[in-house]
């Protein structure tokens, strides 16, 4: 599904120059859930931005689903973030404006789905992570475990090929968090890809691999045994 | 592009704050307002001087004879002559580019004594001896009957045309007075129609207390013979009056033997100039106008810049997050072009709407309060609201472009990690 090699990116601060990743190599199939570690700097938010198309590498190469991404200009990088990714935030980055509703349906919209459809979409997926009752509801009005379920629906609202996750448990108690992986198990356990990018262990070990990012490289790469969400709530 | 949810979309972002939107607007429809208003001042103060000219064709001039002021060929200086009738036809037939030639006399006028009756009654009136071009000249609502024709001319008719001041003044109410006959300085003349000026030149008394007949009748029954007391001349509407009018002054002196550089000795008076002149103030005063009113709203369309780029700035992360959703750049620009599209136009249709309010207040206390000095009907054309309207698009998408562009400007991933 995701085909990267010899990745490069830094970061130029006036003469200072940052070289954040130095040659990542990795490959993704379908119906994975990986978990890239590591610790503040290591690059692993960088890696992320770069594998949703937020970012742009120097250079290397990045293929998802047999396209390969480069040379992008800001429309077609828009088009390929719509149908191919959906994210999910550690701030959840709901538009506070916007009921959970018209949140979830957001990505619909800018697919050019119609009116109908798109809310039924969004309601099935509102329902799906539990919060068909909330779907009127401001974000104010939602806790933070709603307002990451309400993301996270609002992630697989245009049905992409993979999910990035970006610490979507950091800001979350113990509690919420296994809940919203447990969540994130039972879509993985529907065939989706899902990367997700955390520096907690528990989380990454209800993966089933884990990445090990120091300095810009893998350190590490090693499929783990699962531990069920369920079992910790 | 304009679909439902771009619409909710936008209301949803200047309802957001209702305040701010509500004073930025307030800033294009206080300059939208001032320009139609400093307009509509500037049309009613044109209206206002305009109308002292009346109806009569402003390609016109009139022209008299005074004494000469150099002698020539014999003849002394200070020589007084008269235009004859012969002279109109010379005029006519040599002089190009001309519409009409009248040649004028008249009788009785400015604190007159009493020369016209009728039975017991009796009345000071102006009495005009005209062709009937005249009243192609100056424009009058016939009200009954006729003008002064060409039989009349030809034949000498004594027949006359009477103002409503003139039926006032010699006739019961409900008598009707054509058919009927009045004694004009001793002279009967049959009434053959009655006007009204449509178009007061400010005298609207003198004016409905005149009375037209035929020239040639004119100069048989008061003994003028065919002299001719003064011309009106309108030039054809495409050749300025004031080109010609030398031309008919060099015609007149040759055929009345005054020294060709004797400009003492033809009175005339150039109305097209007079008017030409005013007209020319008033393209003056709306240009200012225009400055001005544009200068104001140029303010106002600033304010939605500077509001508009807060919004963006405001929301940076806001569409940081659409653009991770997939939306395009484009989507994003004409959203912010339309906000401020919107604001403008909907605060600029609230401006024009105020000014029109006021511009109706203002005619209908002038119209209650009767005929005020040099102004009239303040008012704008249609065709000022349009060129209004466009300067507010044009302004609105002005306004918004370089917020538009600011808001996508910034790669997604720095806009999202904006706190």
């Amino acid at each position: 599904m995701i085909q990267i090699k010899d990745l490069h990116k830094s970061y130029h601060m006036g003469s200072n120059s940052l070289h954040v990743l130095k040659g990542i190599n990795f490959n993704v199939n379908e119906g994975e859930l990986v978990s890239i570690m590591g610790s503040s700097g290591s690059g692993k938010s960088t890696l992320l931005n770069i594998l949703g198309m937020l970012d742009e590498a120097d250079s290397g190469q990045y293929i998802l689903d047999n396209v390969p991404i480069k040379n992008l200009n800001e429309k077609i990088a828009a088009k390929y973030r719509n149908e191919f990714l959906g994210f999910i935030f550690q701030s959840f980055n709901l538009i506070n404006y916007k009921s959970a509703l018209d949140n979830v349906s957001m990505p619909l919209y800018y697919k050019g789905v119609k009116r109908k459809e798109r809310t039924d979409r969004a309601m099935h997926y509102l329902e799906k992570v539990g919060l068909a009752e909330w779907s009127h509801h401001l974000p104010s009005e939602l806790s933070g475990g709603q307002k990451q379920r309400v993301a996270i629906a609002r992630a697989l609202a245009s049905d992409p090929k993979v999910l990035l996750a970006d610490e979507p448990t950091g800001a979350l108690d113990t509690k919420t968090s296994y809940e919203v992986m447990e969540l994130i198990q039972g879509i993985n356990d529907e065939g989706k890809t899902i990367l997700i990018v955390t520096h907690e262990d528990d989380i990454a070990h209800m993966t089933k691999r884990i990445v090990n990012l120091r300095d810009g490289v893998i350190i590490d790469d090693s499929t783990v045994e699962q531990v069920r969400a369920s079992a910790h709530v | 592009m304009f679909n439902r949810e771009r619409w909710s979309e936008i209301l949803e972002a200047l309802s957001a704050n209702k305040l701010r939107t509500a004073l930025t607007a307030f800033g294009v429809a206080w300059g939208i307002f001032v320009l139609v208003i400093l307009l509509a001042l500037t049309n009613g103060l044109r209206n206002g001087v305009t109308a002292d000219f009346g109806d009569f064709a402003t390609n016109s001039m009139f022209m008299w004879t005074q004494g000469t002021s150099k002698p020539y060929k014999g003849l002394p200086k200070g020589r007084y002559f008269n235009y004859k009738i012969d002279d109109v036809a010379a005029i006519k037939s040599q002089i190009p580019n001309l519409k009409y030639v009248s040649p004028r006399n008249q009788l009785g006028g400015f604190r007159g004594a009493n020369n016209v009756i009728r039975g017991t009654k009796t009345g000071a009136f102006e009495i005009y001896g005209d062709y009937p071009e005249y009243i192609n000249q100056q424009p009058m609502d016939i009200l009954q009957g006729r003008f002064v024709s060409y039989s009349d001319i030809n034949e000498k008719r004594k027949t006359c045309v009477i103002g409503t001041g003139v039926i006032k003044g010699l006739y019961d109410k409900d008598e009707d007075p054509i058919g009927t006959y009045i004694k004009i300085n001793g002279v009967n003349f049959m009434v053959v129609g009655t006007f009204k000026m449509s178009n007061s030149q400010g005298n609207q008394e003198e004016e409905a207390n005149t009375i037209y007949i035929p020239f040639t009748t004119f100069g048989q029954a008061f003994n003028r013979g065919d002299r001719v007391g003064w011309m009106a001349i309108t030039a054809k509407d495409n050749v300025p009056i004031t080109t010609i009018k030398q031309k008919v002054f060099d015609l007149m002196k040759s055929r009345h033997k005054v020294h060709p550089e004797d400009d003492r000795a033809i009175g005339h008076f150039d109305l097209a100039e007079e008017f030409g002149r005013i007209n020319g103030l008033f393209s003056i005063l709306s240009i200012v106008g225009y400055f001005v009113g544009i200068l104001v709203l140029m303010s106002g369309i600033i304010g939605i810049n500077n509001i508009m780029l807060i919004v963006v700035k405001e929301r940076t992360k806001e569409i940081g997050i659409r653009r991770a959703l997939g939306a395009s750049p484009w989507t994003i620009k004409s959203q912010i072009l339309q906000e401020s599209l919107l604001l403008t136009t909907l605060s600029g249709m609230i401006g024009i709407t105020f000014a029109a309010f006021l511009i109706w207040g203002l005619n209908t206390i002038l119209d209650n309060a009767g005929p005020t000095e040099n102004f009239a009907n303040p008012s704008v054309s249609m065709q000022v609201v349009f060129t209004a309207l466009i300067i507010l698009i044009v302004s609105g998408l002005a306004a918004g472009f370089i917020p538009a562009t600011r808001a996508t400007k910034m790669k997604p991933v720095d806009a999202l990690r904006i706190e």
